[in-house]
């Protein structure tokens, strides 16, 4: 390390319209007294010593010194204002903010978020992570009233004190468009209060809106999160024995009856196994289909209640939700459901 | 070389492809200069307000090849406002009414139309490649112009864009006459596309070696593709999800262990994990996997995915593979060079990764120079470590999701891990910082990222001297990207001539003044500094010691820009 090179640097440097030493701040309303900066720094790095030390100074030393000197140190802040404490935890809440109160919130309170946590009279330029949570509005310039900077960088990831309240206020995550979006789809459980930043974690709007796309589609397919399969037996009258199809590989009907005649071509034909030639398979698949639309079979399923009913009158998720097996009746057995099923088929295809 | 004539100096110049070694020499001499510009044919604009169309095709009459740059970085996590600009409409109409035969044109984060598109299908007879890179703007409309008109396309390549789905057929606007396809990428597309015209599309393509599918191409059609597309080296897959008893799944699996020459698999848009080891014949081959945007894939299936997969230099994965599937990853893919770990937000997954996994990598993997990390958190020890075990770094980008935390284990800021990293990795080009940081870290990165071109940094600093330390000591600094620090106008007016030799500066949430803005634009008349004001007040002055919401200054040649929306003040 060539500490004296930077120092120098600063120094030397004559900038007409700033003065650029470190140590002192040209603009007014950056010159919180040093006394300050060295209380509130709590790695030691005051102007010139951070150059020189190779080592940050232990950290828990000096964040002891500063719990301690909190109380007692002299500020420039408005009484009550509270520089947010670094939360190692960042899910746990720091009981002891639920007690303090900004006294007299600089800003006007926008929509009640200022009542709502301690982030909002941040005497720092230095804003947290939590600060910066502002789903109502483009910009966060409003927030950070107190100018002056302060180099204690432990600003924490404030864990919003009454997070309930503060996810009533939050535009619900699965309509957010865009900023908020992942934020909330992480704040799913244990993280639930965790504060939501416009553009953080960086992830491309594409690829977020994409993957929301994905699980919606998946939802729609399962009824519920995650991707656990769902096999359902398939009986036809007159087959020797039964098939199994995984209700989640589909997303509509269509689908489920396109794979269930493929499955089934053998079986009208009278023949085992559809691993003939192409052409005997389409023969057979295109006969079962003329056949399912000349209402020679139905599809059937049993639902939870044990009822046999017509497989096509409910929205798709309520379908899988109560399907427990499904059969391809003849439509002999199906008098009077089957020309339903016809036109259904009709209007289907 | 004076003695040379002008065509002996070209066709040595014909062996200098790098941009930057083109743009040295045309700094030589007048006649270095001349010669260089007319033998010119690749031309990049990393950022299309710093020059006019106008100017570029005088000075390169022989231009063949274009790549442009629009909005900046930060766009892509919505922090520019909607209509900031980067309209491509201005280039391609200066290049229509020239002379100018263009075949090639990568665009990247801009706004295209389609009428922009159909003059482009219309106006270059030789237009060979089009590349899209997260740009907006237009419909498939516009695609159906391209794919119609041009009639010796090579390559149609379209990432990660928002393309509005008009229901043409675009695809089937391919004539019957075009066969010389080598690349087709529509992954990104939502809508359907016709299958019977794809598949025909593919039939009479035989250079197709990279094709790319979106969602809506089911597995009976993916298998009926690759069935005429033995040769495919690049395939991204749309849906994969069927019944594993079913025969078009069992004709896909036949039909995958003819396709030997697949080296690079992607997509996996809509995925069953049981699907997946159909794909296992074809592993060993496969130097590039990317399942980030597989979504339904759980860590366990990945895992026994990647064990056959011996050969992979560049793997893009979800997160939920978790630290122990990164140990497989580092046991298995010795050649690993460039890696990339997405968070699973959507499913807020607890298995996520952290340093473990990092550092396994790092011990398994020692080529990797490429790495985009989001983790749950970091550890100085674990990043010293890494940048130890690799110290070939060119990109280091690590995403902490929670944006200021610091070392779980000893609570310090991560300043000494990533002073490691820059340290170590001479050669490191292109770094992204994340967790608690203090000014420290800047000096360290002043002091050691000789080579470093591209800084984002994010909730991190203490004062004005880490911006400093940046500035004065990252000579190769082209992109600086801030946002949410605490430095403010003492570090911005640093040194002013500086913001010359740099590309683009953004600065967003900081401290930045109106006042200390207005100076600087004063003082370098060559750059535009641009403020983002989305104050909705109608009498919006700027008042000097207002603190500026977002800032993005660049240099440029073209003056202030014409197209800039109301909300933006060039000062």
């Amino acid at each position: 390390m060539s500490p004296p090179l930077l120092v120098a640097e600063e120094e030397g440097q004559s900038n007409a319209s700033m003065v650029a030493s470190a140590s002192s701040q040209p603009l007014d309303r950056f010159s919180p007294n040093e006394a300050r900066l060295k209380e509130r720094n709590y790695l030691g790095l005051s102007d010139c010593s951070s150059v020189e030390s190779s080592t940050a100074p232990s950290l828990s030393g000096g964040k002891k010194e500063n719990l301690n000197l909190k109380a007692t140190e002299l500020r420039l802040g408005l009484p009550g204002s509270q520089s947010p404490e670094r939360d190692p935890d960042l899910f746990s809440l720091n009981s002891a903010k639920l007690d303090e109160k900004p006294l007299f919130p600089l800003l006007p309170t926008k929509d009640g978020i200022c009542s709502l946590s301690q982030k909002t009279v941040v005497s720092g330029n230095k804003r947290g992570f939590a600060d910066t949570m502002d789903p109502e509005f483009p910009g966060n310039a409003g927030i950070n009233m107190m100018l002056s900077p302060k180099p204690a960088g432990v600003q924490p990831t404030t864990v919003k004190e009454i997070p309930s309240k503060v996810l009533q206020e939050r535009p619900s995550p699965a309509n957010g468009t865009g900023h908020n979006h992942t934020g909330a789809s992480i704040s799913g459980s244990a993280p639930a209060s965790k504060a939501q930043v416009v553009g953080w974690p960086p992830i491309r709007s594409f690829r977020k809106n994409s993957l929301a796309t994905t699980s919606k589609n998946n939802d729609e397919v399962d009824g519920k999160p995650g991707p656990a399969a769902l096999f359902v037996k398939v009986s036809m009258d007159g087959a020797p024995y039964l098939r199994k199809v995984d209700l989640r590989n589909y997303t509509t009907y269509l689908e489920l009856s396109s794979a269930l005649e493929k499955m089934f071509s053998c079986f009208t034909l009278g023949q085992c196994g559809s691993h003939g030639a192409p052409g005997r398979e389409m023969l057979s698949e295109s006969k079962l289909k003329d056949l399912l639309h000349g209402s020679e079979y139905v599809l059937t399923y049993e639902d939870k209640d044990g009822d046999w009913m017509l497989v096509g009158d409910v929205p798709w998720d309520m379908f899988i939700d109560t399907c427990k097996r499904l059969k391809i009746m003849k439509g002999s057995d199906a008098i009077g459901l089957a020309p339903r099923a016809m036109e259904k088929s009709r209007s289907r295809s | 070389m004076n003695y040379f004539p002008d065509e002996v100096i070209e066709h040595i110049f014909d062996y200098v492809l790098s941009h930057r070694d083109r743009n040295a020499l045309s700094l030589v001499c007048k006649s270095w200069y001349r010669i260089e510009r007319c033998t010119r044919q690749r031309v990049f604009i990393g950022n299309c307000y710093s020059i006019t169309p106008e100017r570029l095709i005088q000075r390169f009459p022989g231009l063949k090849s274009l790549t442009l740059k629009g909005k900046p970085h930060f766009a892509d996590f919505s922090l520019v406002p909607y209509g900031w600009g980067g309209f491509v409409s201005p280039w391609i109409e200066a290049l229509a009414k020239s002379r100018v035969g263009l075949e090639e044109l990568r665009l990247k984060r801009m706004v295209v139309s389609d009428e922009s598109l159909e003059l482009l299908s219309r106006s270059f007879t030789h237009f060979k490649s089009l590349v899209l890179v997260s740009c907006e703007g237009f419909t498939t409309d516009g695609l159906a112009a391209i794919a119609a008109n041009c009639r010796f396309l090579r390559e149609l390549d379209l990432q990660e864009n928002e393309v509005e789905d008009h229901k043409g057929q675009w695809l089937s606007c391919f004539p019957d006459s075009c066969t010389s396809l080598v690349s087709l990428n529509f992954a990104c597309l939502k809508g359907e596309v016709s299958l019977g015209a794809l598949e025909r599309l593919v039939a009479r393509s035989p250079n197709l070696k990279s094709l790319k599918l979106n969602r809506s191409v089911p597995l009976d059609a993916l298998q009926r593709i690759m069935m005429r597309a033995p040769q495919l080296a690049d395939l991204g897959i749309g849906s994969f999800a069927h019944d594993p008893e079913s025969e078009a799944y069992i004709k896909l699996k036949n039909t995958i262990l003819k396709c030997k020459s697949i080296t690079s698999l992607s997509g996996f848009l809509e995925a069953a994990p049981h699907c997946l080891e159909a794909i296992y014949p074809i592993c060993s081959n496969l130097t590039s996997l990317n399942m980030s945007y597989a979504a339904g894939i759980q860590g366990s299936d990945l895992i026994k995915l990647i064990r056959h997969c011996v050969k992979l230099q560049r793997l893009w994965i979800m997160d939920c593979i978790g630290d122990k599937g990164l140990s497989v990853v580092a046991m298995t893919c010795k050649d690993l060079q460039e890696l990339r770990v997405f968070p699973s937000v959507h499913l807020g997954n607890p298995a996520a990764v952290t340093e473990e996994g990092l550092v396994a990598i790092s011990k398994g993997c020692p080529k990797l120079h490429s790495l985009l990390y989001f983790c749950h958190q970091m550890t100085n020890a674990g990043l010293i470590e890494v940048a130890k075990n690799c110290p070939n770094f060119i990109r280091f980008r690590l995403c902490i999701l929670d944006a200021t935390k610091p070392d779980p284990d000893t609570m310090q800021p991560l300043d000494e891990g990533f002073g490691a990293i820059v340290q170590s990795c001479r050669r490191l080009r292109r770094l992204s910082l994340s967790g608690q940081l203090t000014d420290q870290v800047f000096l360290y990165i002043g002091m050691y990222a000789e080579k470093l071109e591209m800084l984002s940094i994010a909730f991190a600093g203490e004062s004005d001297k880490g911006m400093v330390y940046v500035l004065n000591g990252c000579k190769k600094l082209r992109k600086l990207e801030i946002r949410d620090c605490p430095f403010g106008n003492m570090a911005l007016l640093t040194d002013v001539g500086k913001y010359e030799t740099m590309r683009s500066l953004w600065m967003s949430s900081c401290e930045v003044t109106v006042g200390a803005c207005k100076l600087l634009a004063k003082k370098m008349p060559r750059l535009n500094v641009e403020i983002f004001n989305e104050n909705e007040q109608e009498d919006c002055s700027l008042e000097d010691g207002q603190k500026v919401e977002k800032m993005y200054l660049y240099r440029t040649l073209a003056g202030k820009r014409k197209d800039a929306p109301e909300y933006v003040w060039t000062l």
